[in-house]
């Protein structure tokens, strides 16, 4: 293990890395184009846009091997690209930073968002707007990718505003339904106050350190006072929060399923709300001067863990049920980016093995709902074992990584950040723990009713396999589902301790006394869901029930009626209140002057009689008392 | 010798009978010849003056005040007239149109 | 001369008062007569009145530009435009505007009083100069006149000259008529009257003559239709204006009495 407390400084860009830009600049074009170039493009436009993520992809993969193959302190490559502005004695360098963190995410963006590219060409083929929903991925995937490649928060921000409207865009795709355009709408104010916080956290950072780079942030994190530290990591957090549906800005990512599943899978489950995990890891040196943001990390964290777990328990709609697993899988590396050094790698190790599985098995129950007239309702399928042989089996490696199954890749990230959460604090640990075992419960629920038991199709359901444009996605990321765990395993850790700093942490294959309690305790969960629902046949609606845990699940924990009363009604008081004062006070001032001046000139418009001898009168009078004055004045 | 204020005192009696004129009549023909005798009444006054001083200047201004009045008459009799082709009116009561 | 031991009566206070009440009473009648014809040769009066006072004070020349420019010309043009716009109507004693008159009246005090009250405060009393000095410096009032007009004054008359040449071009543009539809000549006026026939029943022959009674066939004296009632058309419309309409109700009394007579003797007749 290499013990690498200060953080090497990035090297000029040579070679390949002067080719980074492109990475975000094709993608980016390619969206331009294909939204300008308006129904020309719609027969090919798909394929160039796949070409464009393929590019990117190859792009990073590239960079990716030269960094392998260079030495440790000069794996980071910063490769300024032009300066964007300057304001007085401040000069904004806009660049990149191509370190190990970024190109791991690089390529996790590139390389998922490639895959999902494929299937959605399979996917949205009868969408008569497929050439806009790919101009739109791939703004996405630009926006991502200056996110993740950003050498500062400023232009890190540019990225994150441009994946907000990306998400908004592909939210609301189906603008139709009334329900996506409003969701897209919820999604994007729920991240205006999010951003709120990262804008705060940049402008704090502009006043204490002179510049938002990163390199010149975390040198002078340490230094710095606590307070402001702590005051940066609690904006950040809130950043975060909005970001990657996080307690308390979670309410938007269940309606976010509204969108299309290669959307869901992509942005809704692999890279986007990630984001904020991206962040704190980022920003590590920051929370670390700041303990008390720290802890605010971990219990965000802990308490999405178990509240997106929960609510996976009791939703019925299987886009749902995984959105709230997405919530509870980011709570998890929330919480190790929280538990300080010695969780910022397993942080990211999850996050990669999660973004494969996820985006797995999203994909896969978009196959399902392909296959089911889009239907979404799991109370629905039933049996689907047999006739969607590929997408049941990929399913299945997805299904055994979360549930964190021996050597499948869940395996080992989760248990990492379990034994990392115990060696924190015991407490944090058993929630970690209890969060798995729930895991387990909902995942096993989901398989059952979807793909076992009796068939409970609606009339005129034709479930089917599903073309091998979205199968192929399907099976590669079904590999990468169990072997990137074992790959990356140990690897990780030396890997990122330059960028994210160290923690020596012993690994191997033989489960610690954790680990065995970890499987004790996902067994457990399995064992309950199939004592549940395998053995007994599901009924076709929801049962009626009194059940508060069932009841609050499948009401999302009353999210939107806590910020319905918290934040909306008041709101809604305050702006009616403020609209009454408007209309009553300041309106009727101003128009009663007006009504005010206005009697008046009618009353002075009657001296305008249009007669001449009138006015000729007036002239008479006017000039006697001229004359008078003239008179009066000569005499004294 | 008779005191020449007399013929200043004269001219303002006509010419505030003249003003009265133009105040009460409606026929514009009528009025303008009140103007005319308004007119004629600082006429009075300028040779009054003129007598008054022994200088000429009073009559040359005088004379002066005939050609502005005559000019003036030209004008305004074309604008009655013309008035008149168009409302087939004399009276100043019934160009009354500019008011609201 | 005598006159600086004997305080007679000299010509011009004679003069000014014979000629200054006519002056006023000009004026008056000027203000005070409803028909215009009336008011301009009021007008007349107090011109030459004033005329004659120049005169008296030693203006020959300005008294006679008065009466011929003033008098001469000015008001034969108010006499002709009176003529040509019609005098129909004489101004109604009834004021429109409220309160015009006395506000009027009022003015006019206030003006006489404000330039008497100036007059009064600005005179010394001493005798007059006369102009009859200067009158004789070049050999007469016209020749002294006409030394300020092209000495002194040369550039205000050359002004004035062309203020002249302006106002007169000026009055024949205002007063010029632009004729905006073809000039009407006999078949069209035709063609206009059996429309008019044709559409609203118009009497398209000649307009009935005045009516002729025992007593009078004079133009105001209204022609009778059949069932007794007057032909609007048989007199013209200043004259009903005017209300210089001769009554028809006695005139035709005395010609049914004439006809009776007539009717009586005939009778009588043919009883014998």
């Amino acid at each position: 293990m290499i013990l690498l407390e200060t953080i090497a400084e990035p090297v000029a860009a040579t070679g390949m890395f002067t080719w980074a830009w492109t990475m975000i600049a094709v993608p980016a074009i390619v969206a331009g184009l294909l939204l300008l170039a308006g129904k020309l493009s719609d027969a090919w436009g798909h394929l160039v846009a796949t070409a464009a993520v393929f590019w990117s992809f190859a792009i990073a993969v590239c960079l990716f091997a030269e960094q392998l193959l260079a030495p440790a302190t000069e794996r980071a490559v910063a490769a300024p690209a032009y300066t964007w502005f300057s304001v007085g004695e401040w000069t904004f360098q806009v660049g990149l930073l191509v370190d190990q963190l970024s190109i791991l995410f690089a390529m996790l963006i590139t390389g998922v968002g490639g895959l999902i590219h494929v299937y959605s060409i399979g996917y949205m083929s009868h969408d008569p707007r497929r050439r806009r929903f790919f101009a739109y991925l791939n703004l996405f995937i630009a926006a991502m990718l200056l996110l993740v490649l950003a050498d500062n928060y400023l232009i890190l921000f540019v990225g994150w505003e441009g994946v907000g409207l990306a998400s908004y865009l592909l939210i609301s795709f189906w603008q139709h339904k009334p329900s996506a355009a409003a969701a897209g709408t919820k999604a994007f104010v729920m991240n205006r106050v999010g951003d709120l916080g990262m804008l705060m956290a940049i402008s704090t950072m502009l006043a204490m350190f002179g510049s938002s780079k990163f390199t010149e942030v975390n040198a002078g994190a340490a230094s710095t006072e606590p307070m402001w530290a702590t005051l940066i990591g609690l904006f950040l957090l809130l950043g975060a929060c909005g970001k990657s549906a996080q307690v308390p800005l979670q309410a938007w990512l269940l309606d976010a399923m509204e969108g299309p599943t290669p959307v869901s899978a992509l942005i809704h489950a692999a890279t986007m709300v990630t984001a904020g995990v991206y962040l704190v890891v980022r920003s590590h040196a920051l929370f670390e001067a700041a303990p008390t943001a720290q802890m605010a990390v971990i219990i965000v964290a802990t308490v999405t863990l178990l509240a997106g777990a929960w609510i996976g328990t009791s939703q019925d709609d299987i886009k749902k049920v995984l959105a709230g697993s997405t919530m509870s899988q980011i709570g998890y590396m929330m919480l190790a980016a929280g538990i300080g050094p010695a969780g910022y790698a397993f942080a990211i190790f999850h996050l990669l093995t999660h973004g494969f599985f996820k985006a797995n098995m999203f994909l896969g129950a978009g196959s399902v709902m392909h296959g089911m007239n889009d239907d979404v309702d799991m109370r629905h399928y039933g049996a689907l074992s047999k006739v969607m042989k590929v997408t049941f089996l990929t399913f299945a490696m997805g299904y055994l990584a979360i549930i964190g199954f021996p050597f499948f890749s869940g395996y080992f990230s989760k248990d990492h950040i379990i034994e990392a959460a115990f060696a924190d604090n015991t407490f944090i640990g058993v929630c970690a723990l209890i969060g798995a075992g729930i895991t387990a419960f909902y995942m096993t629920r989901l398989m059952l009713m979807t793909f076992f038991g009796e068939k409970r199709w609606q009339p005129g359901v034709h479930p089917h396999e599903s073309p091998k444009v979205m199968t192929i996605p399907l099976i590669i990321l079904a590999i990468l589902s169990v072997g990137a765990g074992i790959v990356l395993n140990f690897w990780i850790q030396e890997w990122l301790a330059p960028a994210v700093g160290n923690h020596p942490h012993e690994l191997s294959l033989v489960p610690t006394p954790v680990g065995w309690m970890t499987m004790a305790v996902v067994a457990l969960g399995v064992v309950a869901a199939w004592l549940v629902f395998g053995r007994s046949s599901i009924p076709v609606t929801a049962p009626a029930t009194n059940n508060p845990i069932t009841l609050a699940g499948r009401n999302v924990l009353f999210g939107d009626q806590v910020n319905d009363f918290l934040f909306v009604s008041p709101t809604t008081a305050l702006a009616t209140g403020i609209d009454t004062t408007d209309a009553r006070g300041i309106d009727r001032m101003v128009d009663g002057g007006a009504q005010a001046f206005g009697g008046l000139s009618t009353q002075m418009r009657r001296l305008q009689t249009g007669y001449a001898r009138s006015y000729a009168l007036t002239m008479v009078f006017g000039a006697l008392v001229v004359g008078a004055v003239l008179i009066l004045t000569q005499l004294g | 010798m008779m005191n020449p204020e007399n013929y200043l005192i004269l001219a303002a009696l006509l010419f505030a009978i003249g003003s009265v004129g133009v105040l009460t009549r409606r026929n514009a023909l009528v009025a303008f010849m009140c103007v005319e005798l308004m007119l004629n009444a600082c006429n009075l006054a300028l040779v009054a003056g003129s007598h008054i001083h022994g200088a000429l200047d009073g009559q040359v201004a005088a004379f002066f005040v005939m050609v502005v009045a005559a000019a003036e008459v030209v004008v305004g009799l074309a604008i009655i007239v013309m008035i008149y082709r168009t409302r087939r009116s004399t009276s100043v009561d019934d160009a009354n149109l500019l008011k609201l | 001369m005598n006159t600086t031991l004997l305080p007679l009566v000299t010509g011009a206070e004679v003069t000014f008062w014979i000629a200054g009440p006519l002056a006023v009473l000009g004026a008056l009648g000027l203000v005070l007569s409803r028909r215009a014809v009336y008011a301009a040769l009021s007008m007349a009066v107090a011109m030459i009145s004033l005329a004659v006072l120049y005169a008296s004070m030693d203006a020959p020349f300005l008294a006679m530009a008065q009466i011929i420019v003033y008098t001469g010309a000015v008001l034969m043009m108010f006499l002709f435009v009176l003529m040509m716009v019609g005098i129909d109507t004489p101004d109604s004693a009834v004021e429109t505007l409220k309160a015009q008159r006395p506000l009027a009246f009022l003015g006019g005090i206030g003006i006489a009083a404000l330039l008497i009250f100036a007059i009064g405060g600005a005179l010394h009393r001493a005798e007059p100069a006369t102009v009859a000095a200067a009158n004789a410096e070049f050999g007469g009032n016209v020749e002294g006149l006409a030394n300020l007009l092209f000495g002194r004054y040369v550039f205000v008359f050359e002004l004035a000259a062309a203020l002249l040449i302006v106002a007169a071009v000026g009055a024949m543009l205002l007063a010029h008529h632009q004729r905006v539809r073809v000039r009407k000549g006999q078949p069209e006026m035709a063609a206009d009257r059996m429309y008019a026939y044709a559409t609203k029943g118009e009497h398209p022959g000649p307009l009935p003559s005045s009516g002729v009674y025992a007593g009078t066939n004079a133009i105001g004296a209204p022609a009778l239709l059949p069932d007794g009632s007057i032909a609007e058309k048989s007199i013209s419309h200043t004259l009903t204006m005017r209300g210089a309409i001769v009554d028809p109700v006695p005139l035709q009394q005395v010609t049914g009495q004439t006809f009776a007579a007539i009717e009586s003797v005939r009778d009588d007749e043919e009883d014998v």
